[in-house]
């Protein structure tokens, strides 16, 4: 009987610790979700009174920060589709040919991936697009993301197709199929949830990115949400909370619905080999 | 259908040599195995038909023509492989047409074959499935009807029951057999498993280390084994092997062996030149063909006791001689067999196989 009842209380005690560390963490989250919603919100947590959308009216009437957002969905899409559409090809490549030190290749490229998106080697990598004369086009970040990105995301679904077995893309030719149909009919398809991974992967990447479009970029007309959200700072550098707490939000929808999509959609699983 | 032809090929995977200078003829309308032990290079010779590996040299032909470098889609064969190889993210609709799609069929024309196809294998009214709701059976189905869906020149298997369970291979063993006697189409079939080489095969390939051992049809095979490797393969259980001591003496060979009575066996050509050289020999002699000494017999071994298996309809005793050498009868009898600590077992001189030092088979005179 003493026994139940100590247990009773920790299993309690235990459920109270855990609701309060829940709580620490939910804290900035509804601050986050409130603090849009009020026009007088500060540093503090607040329930909104009254309720209002005039920080979003305001936030819409700042034509530079919305343009930010449309820069940064040009860049990250191009950055996804550029990452996306090579990796898979490189991958595949990497896992199915028997190409010698291939892994020598794919190692190499991690560890200078590291480098190349790591502040660093913002230096060279300005020197390098400024020569080229790519200095203040969506392209030359885009580039340079894929660059940093490219030899993860090769990795990580070089691995995800090693696990796949040959025997689909060689029934596909046994039956009659070009390497080319075999690819697109029987290989992409099963790799598929691995590109979705990688494409969520890059797209928060580049989307979330700060120095490399400061850094590459000049006009303001193609700065990225990341860069545009520090023109709700004042000029003496303090932030005007109201504004941003709207801007943060709308900045953070496009991630939070691609997550939902992917995962109605995709569900974020492997499906590999069928089970013999 | 084709023939299927192997001339001199040799394939290896930078060091390790997995076929060596392999010749074959695989006849029009015939159902070859190609059985042995795993890395024996079977599958390897396999995939050299389909065109998934290419020779080192030598070259492969299909009926008539050179396909040795053809990518596997210009061979026009079909394939079942060990793990189906079925795309999950099709139905079994689109599974089974696969091969049709790639050749351009419309879809309508697709579908109905596929549900032909489907419903002779007793699977059409799954077709909606994607693979991975089906049973393994199905699954193994499934692929023998995506094979079955086009006419080939030559069907080839890997191994494609052995992931199934007993009863189910037997069942899938069976409905092969009868489709090979219903079509008649010429088939290359990979297995490790004997019982399935010798069910289904108008002819066997027993292969070893990247050759071909002994290449006959399965009552051959089983009849009289080339080598020792392949009497000890054939066969469940394997035939028993024994070294013995033999010599010519009074117009016969006379043999010994602890434990072993023998009368003299008839002097053949090849046993006299073996024994020219040496004297010891490897005595064979099939479990089925040997039974319970009832005294009087004039060939028998014996030893101790080791095992006595019961299987129902047969059973299996096994006795172990001093050197621990054993000797397993299979006795065709439902009754319960009762035996003492000293058994002696007994079988016909006809039923004798004897292979010289070097593991070859030395034929009687006549054979």
């Amino acid at each position: 009987m003493r026994h139940m009842f100590l247990r009773f209380f920790s299993r309690i005690g235990f459920s109270v610790f855990a609701s309060l560390i829940g709580a620490l963490f939910a804290l900035p989250l509804i601050w986050f979700l409130f603090a849009p919603f009020n026009a007088r919100a500060e540093l503090g947590l607040a329930i909104p009174n009254p309720f209002t959308l005039s920080n979003f009216v305001t936030v819409f009437n700042n034509t530079f920060a919305i343009r930010g957002l449309w820069n940064s969905l040009i860049q990250s899409v191009g950055g996804v589709i550029f990452v996306g559409v090579s990796a898979t090809l490189a991958a595949y490549a990497l896992s199915r040919s028997n190409m010698p030190g291939k892994s020598a290749v794919t190692y190499v490229l991690l560890l200078f991936s590291s480098v190349v998106s790591g502040s660093a080697a913002m230096v060279p990598i300005f020197l390098i697009v400024n020569s080229v004369g790519l200095i203040d086009t969506h392209i030359s970040v885009i580039l340079v993301f894929a660059g940093g990105l490219l030899p993860t995301a090769m990795f990580i679904l070089r691995d995800f197709i090693d696990g796949i077995p040959k025997s689909y893309e060689e029934s596909a030719m046994v039956a009659g199929a070009s390497p080319v149909q075999a690819f697109f009919d029987v290989a992409l398809p099963v790799i598929r949830p691995g590109i979705v991974v990688i494409v969520v992967w890059s797209f928060v990447n580049i989307w979330g990115s700060f120095l490399i479009p400061f850094i590459l970029l000049r006009s303001s007309e193609k700065m990225p949400a990341s860069v545009a959200i520090y023109s709700f700072y004042s000029e003496a550098g303090t932030p005007i909370v109201t504004l941003l707490a709207a801007y943060a939000l709308l900045y953070s929808l496009p991630v939070v619905a691609l997550y939902l999509f992917v995962s109605w959609k995709f569900g974020f699983r492997f499906f590999g080999g069928i089970k013999a | 259908m084709a023939s299927v032809q192997f001339k001199n090929v040799s394939k290896s995977f930078g060091e390790f040599v997995a076929v060596k200078d392999m010749s074959l003829e695989i006849g029009d309308g015939e159902f070859v195995c190609l059985l042995g032990p795993s890395g024996c290079g079977k599958t390897t010779s396999l995939r050299m038909i389909a065109g998934l590996e290419t020779p080192t040299s030598g070259s492969i032909e299909i009926g008539e023509s050179d396909v040795t470098f053809k990518h596997p889609k210009d061979r026009q064969i079909s394939m079942v492989f060990q793990d189906y190889a079925l795309y999950p993210h099709m139905n079994l609709a689109d599974n089974i047409a696969y091969p049709l799609k790639v050749r351009g069929e419309s879809e309508q024309n697709r579908h109905k074959r596929a549900q032909e196809v489907a419903d002779v294998l007793k699977i059409g009214h799954l077709l909606e499935r994607v693979p991975a709701q089906i049973s393994g059976g199905q699954q193994q189905r499934t692929s023998l009807a995506r094979a079955l869906v086009y006419p080939s020149k030559v069907y080839l298997f890997d191994e494609p029951l052995s992931n199934l369970d007993a009863k189910l291979r037997l069942e899938a063993r069976g409905f092969l057999n009868h489709l090979q006697r219903d079509m008649g189409m010429t088939a290359v079939y990979v297995t490790h498993d004997q019982a399935e080489a010798m069910a289904l095969a108008t002819r066997i390939a027993v292969m070893n280390e990247g050759e071909i051992v002994q290449y006959a049809p399965p009552i051959e095979i089983y009849r009289r084994p080339a080598t020792t490797f392949v009497a000890n393969f054939v066969g469940n259980p394997p035939m028993n092997l024994l070294p013995v001591e033999a010599m010519i003496a009074d117009g016969g060979i006379s043999i010994r062996a602890d434990g072993l009575s023998m009368d003299p066996l008839p002097v053949s050509a090849r046993a006299a030149k073996a024994l020219e050289t040496g004297k010891t020999l490897t005595l064979g002699v099939r479990p089925e063909h040997l039974h319970i000494a009832a005294g009087g017999e004039s060939n028998t071994i014996s030893g101790k006791l080791f095992a006595n298996e019961n299987m129902g309809p047969e059973s299996l005793v096994t006795l172990e001689r001093a050197d621990a050498a054993r000797f397993t009868a299979r006795i065709f009898t439902d009754d319960e067999i009762r035996l003492e600590q000293n058994v002696s077992l007994a079988f016909e001189a006809r039923h004798v196989h004897l292979f010289d030092a070097d593991g070859l088979r030395l034929p009687f005179d006549g054979e």
